[in-house]
């Protein structure tokens, strides 16, 4: 199980700060990008080769062998499994892929349904009604139209079909992750799973198992901070907005991260009016604070939406007896009360937490730390006296390194390939993120502020480069000219520190930013590079083009 | 670049980044076309992609071109601006005398013509340093920080957030000094007229168009619930506090709507964005602020234009008013001894609106029926005081700014007040007891030579009347003989269910008496 769309106000980095929090109701959405939320699916289709196929069922026919000698043991000689993942979402699903290719006995064991939050209750669904939402505000924005030369009389929805579209794209999702498991021979064990012993897991109510390593995917919950009631009615997180079984005229969103801006996004396309509460000082202040003040411009001011800053959410009553939904705020710093307001919803989306509870760490002496499982930067898991639990594992959400689904994947393939023998390190910084929102957003790397931080620490100077989607082509052609795309980056050495975008299909486009950074490619490489006209990918060239690398300067190339 | 001819400052402004402007190279030349057509011819736009890359390294130096030629003053205004050197002779003319200095809308792009202010990033008394940003400005192709060439103060600031300002013209003043800007300030208030661009939309557009001291119109709308229903939401703790959607609340602040008068229709008496629309239909609010006052320019034959708010808000209150059993009845009136009245008393700033609504007051004293109103169908109420509420047109709105007590009052202070409400209204200035407390109104289309016709009742209301032109008549009298009289038609519509024929016919009589001996009107 793996992330959802949004921010966490749960960071590693931010422990201190969170904890800070826990006592108070109305968290901050993201206090820093590694707790960004995103979610991502890797190869879930099933058009791999019958090659992986193959060699696994020979692989399995070795191991099986090897197990049927296996005693009971502690820590067993043999194994059931050369790998055991605990939770079938997209991290666990990514892990067990590659295992698969690197010729593991694979088992995956889920207690719930197979996708996990993301493909269930976060970001497949929350993708379906963006969709809607991105059609319903283009038909609705009749100067647009009228600009392209279109006429379309009063776009309208039906909530039950649109509410239909996100549960069966979940399903379908849901059914093609399942189908590529079994496909590639990966055994589904039904059940909550717990681990008994070094290299032993139980799941469901006594079936025990061992297995070489483990990998603990878990995933996480909504938060719901204390003072909040829940009633999944009028009082909801994501997972209950998710189905869309109502759209209330007006709906307050505790948190303005990834999961209430897009929500925003979908609640205003479809009529609803939005008030935010937001602990921090400003709005998304999980962004570089130039993309969160356009995207205020180009996502909250002209839309039907209010909001309070620096308050916390005190206390939220469900409507009832004919009262409607109460939130009582108080001041963020001084805890006085400040305002009572009365709306038909409210969405708690003040980030998520994670899901560890009963995973039997008691049992390895590892004591979770808020709940999220200590790891180092392998993975492995740490336990209470500072030392690693061989052969434990620990991806995704559940350890909260970057509570991103498709973080979760990485995480996941980089512990496969320490298993089966090659060490590898996750660079975190270049994984990307994304929020989907029309226009959209996107990031990776560091913000301006970190990223001078950074600088300031260890002595060198950074550049900023900026480009707008007013000036390209294709963004003009759809008549979506309102954008920013900025580069942060070392002008001596061409590297690059971080890229945020706002604008059309900026999801899309920060992989360029992204893959640049994981693969250590510097701007005066990567400048060269050509990219077709008219695209909005040329957003992104104008932008590595426009930086100003002094490399030839300070360190001049030999002939 | 930075001293022009006249001794005067010039540019204040310079781009900080470059860069910002660069664009897709064939982007700019696409762009570059309809103006500069010499440039590229279009056969050899097939090319555009070679081209531009041919084109690329001299974009730099030409942008650089055209940032300088768009710095050349183009505004008018800023020749005027010689500062009085009395107070600082000098022998050389041409040096800079301007203490305080223009900040101009800079070109970011050579196809700029105009720019929207995002966001000013200093704001007014701020100290300036020479390089520091003070403006965001967004130009037809990116968002740009502008910097100030100079140290000083920023005295005032002349185009608001999300106003448009033309390339070269004034969006701000730098003073030099501490002392120099309340000079600033007031120079900004003489200029701020004769900006032609720079009408925010925040911000209500200079009026210009004076608002004629009495041009009433034929309709007149206001919400049929004023005060018949109590706002009943539990978290307004009876009123003191005001719970409005998130939209109703954009809405109020853009058409500068005071949510403390506007009742709630929502969900437990909150406020939404209809109960806003309807506010400004009855009363103090404006036209449109983002769109100009529709007039036959620029109106395109054939289109089909959706309504406006606040139309949509006039067209239902219409249409509500249909479910009100109405009837009229006319009477014609002389009014030579009004006219000579008139006369007399006008310069004592007492205006016809005034003496027309205090005789209209006197003879509703006399005939409390028609001063009442009727709004569930089951029961009418005697209003306690004669409200005259009288529609006056504005930038294509209706106002209905109401004399409260007109019989009572007399009527050199009616007419005091009727100027005060009209300056108010120009000024977007009135309270909702201002407009929304009228229990009679008067409609006068005399003035545009209309000699009669019939009003709508607004849904509320018992009456209306609707005053038409006077004229002079030929008129026989009972003893046989032909004069010529200056006469008005008068025409009421009224709520037959608690108004009947008799009580019209009586209340007109009396008014007819009222304006033909109109002592009364001056006690």
């Amino acid at each position: 199980m793996h992330s959802f769309i949004s921010t966490s106000p749960i960071s590693p980095l931010f422990h201190h700060q969170f904890q800070s929090h826990t006592s108070l109701t109305g968290l901050p959405s993201s206090p820093s990008p590694f707790s960004l939320r995103f979610c991502g699916l890797r190869r879930e289709l099933l058009q791999l080769p019958q090659l992986f196929h193959r060699v696994s069922s020979k692989n399995r026919t070795y191991v099986s062998a090897a197990a049927s000698s296996a005693g009971n043991g502690s820590p067993p000689k043999t194994f059931d499994y050369d790998l055991v993942i605990i939770g079938a979402g997209v991290g666990g699903h990514g892990a067990a892929l590659h295992a698969v290719e690197k010729g593991l006995k694979t088992a995956i064991i889920e207690g719930d349904v197979i996708g996990g939050t993301c493909v269930n209750r976060g970001c497949v669904p929350s993708k379906a009604l963006l969709a809607v939402s991105g059609r319903m505000r283009e038909l609705q924005d009749e100067h647009h139209m009228k600009a392209l030369g279109l006429q379309v009389s009063g776009a309208g929805y039906n909530r039950q079909a649109v509410a239909d579209h996100a549960s069966n794209l979940a399903s379908k999702i849901r059914n093609n992750l399942t189908n590529s498991l079994t496909a590639l021979g990966v055994d589904i064990l039904t059940g909550f799973g717990s681990i008994l012993g070094p290299q032993k897991v139980k799941y469901g109510t006594d079936n025990v198992i061992t297995a070489k390593d483990i990998i603990i995917a878990t995933g996480s919950v909504p938060f719901v901070p204390k003072g909040i009631e829940v009633d999944g009615k009028t009082v909801v997180t994501s997972d209950h907005a998710l189905k869309l079984e109502v759209v209330p005229e007006w709906i307050a969103i505790v948190g303005s991260g990834y999961i209430g801006l897009e929500f925003s996004d979908v609640y205003t396309a479809l009529g609803s009016e939005v008030t935010f509460i937001e602990a921090l000082d400003q709005l998304m202040p999980g962004f570089d604070p130039e993309i969160s003040k356009l995207a205020q411009r180009v996502l909250i001011n002209p839309r039907k939406i209010d909001y309070h800053t620096g308050v916390f959410a005190n206390k939220i009553t469900p409507a009832r007896n004919g009262k409607p939904v109460i939130i009582e705020l108080i001041d963020a710093k001084t805890k006085e009360p400040t305002e009572t307001l009365e709306v038909d919803a409210a969405l708690i989306a003040t980030g998520r937490a994670p899901f560890t509870k009963g995973l039997g760490l008691e049992n390895i002496n590892v004591e979770t730390q808020r709940g999220f499982v200590p790891v180092d930067e392998r993975m492995r898991v740490i336990d209470a006296n500072g030392n690693k639990v061989p052969h434990l594992y620990c991806i995704g959400d559940a350890n909260g390194k970057l509570m991103l689904a498709h973080a979760a994947s990485a995480q996941g393939i980089s512990v496969v390939e320490q298993v089966s023998g090659k060490d590898h390190v996750l660079n975190h910084l270049s994984i990307p993120a994304a929020c989907f929102t029309h226009p959209e957003i996107s990031m990776v790397g560091l913000t301006e502020p970190q990223a001078k931080e950074k600088a300031k620490k260890e002595r060198f100077k950074i550049s900023i480069a900026k480009t707008s989607f007013k000036a390209n082509t294709k963004a003009l052609a759809e008549n979506e000219g309102e954008g920013l795309a900025k580069l942060i980056y070392r002008p001596d050495t061409g590297e690059i520190l971080g890229v945020h975008i706002l604008g059309m299909h900026a999801a899309d486009l920060i992989h360029e930013a992204s893959n640049a950074m994981a693969l250590g490619t510097r701007i005066q490489d990567i400048k060269f590079a050509v990219h077709a006209h008219p695209t909005l990918s040329e957003v992104l060239d104008e932008l590595f083009k426009s930086a100003k690398v002094n490399v030839d300067v300070s360190k001049p190339v030999a002939v | 670049m930075k001293i022009n001819e006249f001794g005067n400052a010039s540019v204040d402004i310079i781009v900080s980044s470059i860069s910002l402007v660069r664009t897709s190279p064939c982007g700019r030349l696409e762009h570059l076309l309809p103006r500069r057509p010499t440039i590229l011819t279009p056969e050899k736009k097939s090319l555009a992609p070679l081209i531009c890359l041919l084109r690329n390294r001299s974009k730099q130096s030409m942008m650089a071109q055209l940032l300088n030629s768009s710095f050349t003053p183009t505004s008018p205004c800023l020749r005027r601006q010689s500062m009085p050197s009395l107070t600082q002779p000098t022998s050389r003319k041409l040096q800079i005398q301007a203490k305080i200095r223009e900040i101009f809308m800079p070109a970011l792009s050579s196809t700029m013509t105009e720019g929207k202010i995002v966001s000013w990033v200093k704001s007014e008394g701020d100290k300036l340093s020479k390089g520091e940003s003070v403006v965001v400005v967004e130009s037809d192709k990116a968002d740009m920080d502008v910097e100030t060439f100079y140290d000083g103060y920023l005295a005032a600031i002349m185009v608001e957030e999300g106003g448009v300002a033309a390339v070269g013209s004034a969006i701000a003043l730098l003073a030099e000094t501490e002392d120099e800007i309340a000079q600033a300030t007031s120079k900004a208030k003489e200029q701020s007229s004769s900006l032609s661009l720079s009408a925010a939309p925040s911000s209500p557009p200079p009026v210009e168009t004076k608002i004629p001291d009495f041009v009433p119109v034929a309709t007149v709308v206001k919400p049929a619930t004023v005060t018949a229903v109590a706002s009943t939401h539990p978290a307004s703790d009876r009123g003191k506090r005001i719970v409005a959607s998130p939209y109703a609340k954009k809405l109020a602040k853009e058409l500068n709507i005071d949510l403390s008068g506007v009742v709630g229709s929502g969900p437990m008496g909150r406020i939404v964005a209809k109960d806003v629309e309807v506010a400004v239909v009855a009363g103090a609010a404006v036209a449109e602020p983002t769109k100009p006052p529709s007039v036959a320019p620029g109106i395109e034959l054939g289109s089909v234009v959706p309504f406006t708010t606040m139309q949509g808000a006039v067209s239902r209150n219409m249409v509500e008013s249909l479910g009100v059993p109405t009837f009229r009845v006319g009477y014609t009136i002389t009014t030579d001894a009004l006219d000579a009245l008139y006369k007399k008393i006008k310069p004592k700033g007492v205006t016809m609106t005034a003496l027309l609504a205090k005789a209209t007051a006197l003879a509703l004293a006399k005939h409390p029926v028609v001063n009442s109103s009727c709004r569930d169908g089951k029961s009418f109420t005697y209003n306690s005081s004669i409200n005259i509420a009288v529609a006056v047109a504005i930038d294509g709105g209706l106002i209905t700014p109401v004399l409260q007590n007109a019989d009572k009052v007399d009527i050199y202070s009616l007419s005091r007040k009727w100027k005060e409400l009209v300056d108010k209204a120009r000024a977007k200035q009135l309270q909702p007891q201002e407009y929304s407390t009228g229990t009679f109104t008067l409609s006068n289309l005399g003035m545009f030579g209309v000699d009669r016709f019939d009003a709508i009742l607004p849904p509320g209301t018992g009456a209306i009347m609707a005053v038409g032109a006077s004229e002079p008549t030929v008129v026989a009298t009972k003893d046989g003989r032909i004069g010529m009289k200056s006469q008005m038609q008068v025409n009421v519509t009224a709520d037959h269910r608690v108004i009947y024929g008799a009580d019209l016919a009586q209340f007109l009589e009396t008014l007819a008496k009222i304006i033909e001996d109109p002592k009364d009107l001056t006690f």
